[in-house]
């Protein structure tokens, strides 16, 4: 499959004197479909808001398609990266939140236009055009008009994936999506993230509390705890019969 | 002075106070945009993230809204000629935009801040994960979040504005007040036209405080309504 598209080399995160992530060292593939499971406050997030440039590392170095995405080069040197690098580099990074974060004085159709047109200088006939197709995609094409406080929460999650999809990432980060939704909208926003990760042309990294669903569509899934990787293989083996005691307890509480 | 209240007095000096409408009117709203750009002036030298920076424009702050607008006015107009090097004379009406806009804008500053900080953090991480300039963050996504609800408060800094105005009267700017005392001394009789005054103030201030009161109710319902019109023209389509 050739170079990495995320690599993480030794990546520490503290908040404070707690120190969240010990040393995060992980590839991700063109393409792959990674989820990362594992108790809360094991650090899980923090992993994909990182890569999102929503956190700063401690140490380590990410590197984002052959680009050190938090430190640039000057005079030979590598320096903390300024926000132009930072733009440069996360422009292949797209992220659907916990709580949506749709942005209320505007439009679902201009919640999804407005970064195609702002930030990649898209012709607006062209990003509406594309906007349009997306939220039909995602079943909302007779939303078009509605502002985000007039949908469920499922329809909002939606939304989001649509205004993070218009912008063609090569890598898509899924934090969390179906824990603020209701149980009986969590489906709903599955089944498009199933749709999006058949399509398979994008990287794809899903935290989630949804093993059923992990289980599904990931090539590969990470267990985190206690600041590392403590576990990871294909779905079979980490779902399977581990021999990893913490990874079998947190498992069963799953099982019920 | 004549202690009884006198209609022919009153019309004699109506023309006279209505003279000075003009000016304290167009103080009002001279004051009002210097405090509202320079309010958010405050705003932008208070996020710098340099911690002494910071703790200095908090500090002015602070000292210019615990000092009386009065005496900021005073010091201005006549104590800043005597400043060496930087000091120099302005005529009334500019000390007055001066002193008074410096001062409201420490308030409407304030009026800012909550409403950026109002505007949840996922607004700011949304529009970073879809790579937008800083800029663009404020102008697109943060500021058009913020402001529409601060515009009742702001509202009201208009009218204790417009309230705070005849203060000017006290270094000669000849607005309303400073017109019905000039006719008091002229004639020896004050009541009327300082009555005149105080009606002005009301006729002008009342409405516009139910005015506000109007936009403010309209604030609160305005995703919604905006919504209903987008959608039956969507409908049409």
């Amino acid at each position: 499959m050739g170079e990495p598209i995320v690599r993480y080399e030794n990546v520490h995160k503290s908040f404070g004197a707690v120190e969240v992530l010990k040393g995060i060292n992980l590839d991700l593939k063109q393409a792959e479909k990674v989820a990362v499971i594992g108790p809360s406050g094991s650090g899980k997030t923090t992993i994909i808001r990182m890569l999102m440039t929503l956190e700063e590392p401690t140490s380590g170095e990410i590197i984002v398609d052959g680009k050190n995405l938090w430190h640039m080069e000057k005079n030979g040197q590598l320096v903390p990266a300024n926000e132009k690098h930072l733009r440069q580099v996360r422009g292949d990074i797209g992220m659907v939140f916990q709580h949506f974060n749709l942005f209320p004085h505007m439009t679902i159709l201009e919640n999804c236009m407005t970064a195609p047109i702002h930030v990649q200088k898209e012709d607006k006939k062209s990003a509406k055009e594309r906007s349009i197709e997306m939220l039909e995609k995602v079943g909302l094409g007779d939303k078009l008009g509605n502002y985000p406080s007039q949908l469920s929460g499922g329809q909002k999650q939606r939304v989001a994936m649509a205004r993070a999809l218009v912008m063609r990432p090569k890598i898509m980060l899924f934090d969390e999506v179906t824990s603020a939704l209701d149980p009986e909208l969590v489906e709903e926003v599955l089944e498009v993230i199933r749709d999006i990760a058949h399509e398979g042309r994008m990287a794809m990294v899903l935290v989630t509390h949804e093993m059923e669903f992990a289980r599904d569509i990931a090539d590969r899934v990470l267990f985190l705890d206690g600041g590392v990787i403590a576990e990871q293989g294909s779905p079979e083996e980490v779902f399977g019969n581990s021999e990893n005691k913490r990874l079998e307890s947190f498992l069963r509480r799953f099982r019920r | 002075m004549n202690g009884n209240w006198n209609w022919d007095t009153f019309f004699d000096a109506l023309p006279m106070v209505l003279e000075g409408i003009g000016i304290t009117i167009g103080l009002t709203f001279a004051c009002y945009l210097f405090a509202l750009i320079f309010g958010f002036l405050w705003i932008f030298l208070r996020r710098i993230p340099v911690k002494s920076l910071n703790w200095i424009i908090t500090w002015i702050m602070e000292f210019i809204r615990s000092t009386p607008p009065l005496v900021q006015l005073f010091f201005i107009f006549y104590a800043w000629p005597m400043v060496p090097v930087i000091g120099m004379a302005l005529d009334p009406f500019t000390s007055a935009v001066l002193g008074l806009g410096i001062h409201f804008s420490t308030y409407i500053g304030e009026v800012y801040r909550s409403g950026i900080e109002g505007v949840d953090k996922g607004q700011w991480e949304a529009s970073t994960a879809l790579n937008f300039s800083i800029r663009q963050k404020w102008t697109k996504i943060i500021l058009p979040q913020a402001i529409p609800p601060a515009i009742p408060m702001l509202g009201n800094y208009l009218i204790i504005m417009f309230k705070e105005v005849p203060l000017a009267s006290t270094i000669g700017v000849v607005g309303i007040l400073h017109m019905a005392n000039s006719y008091g001394a002229q004639h020896w009789a004050y009541l009327e036209p300082l009555t005149i005054v105080a009606i002005l103030f009301l006729i002008l201030s009342y409405p516009s405080a139910i005015l506000i009161n109007k936009l403010e109710k309209k604030m609160n319902r305005r995703f919604d309504k905006k919504a209903i019109v987008k959608n039956s023209k969507g409908a049409v389509m």
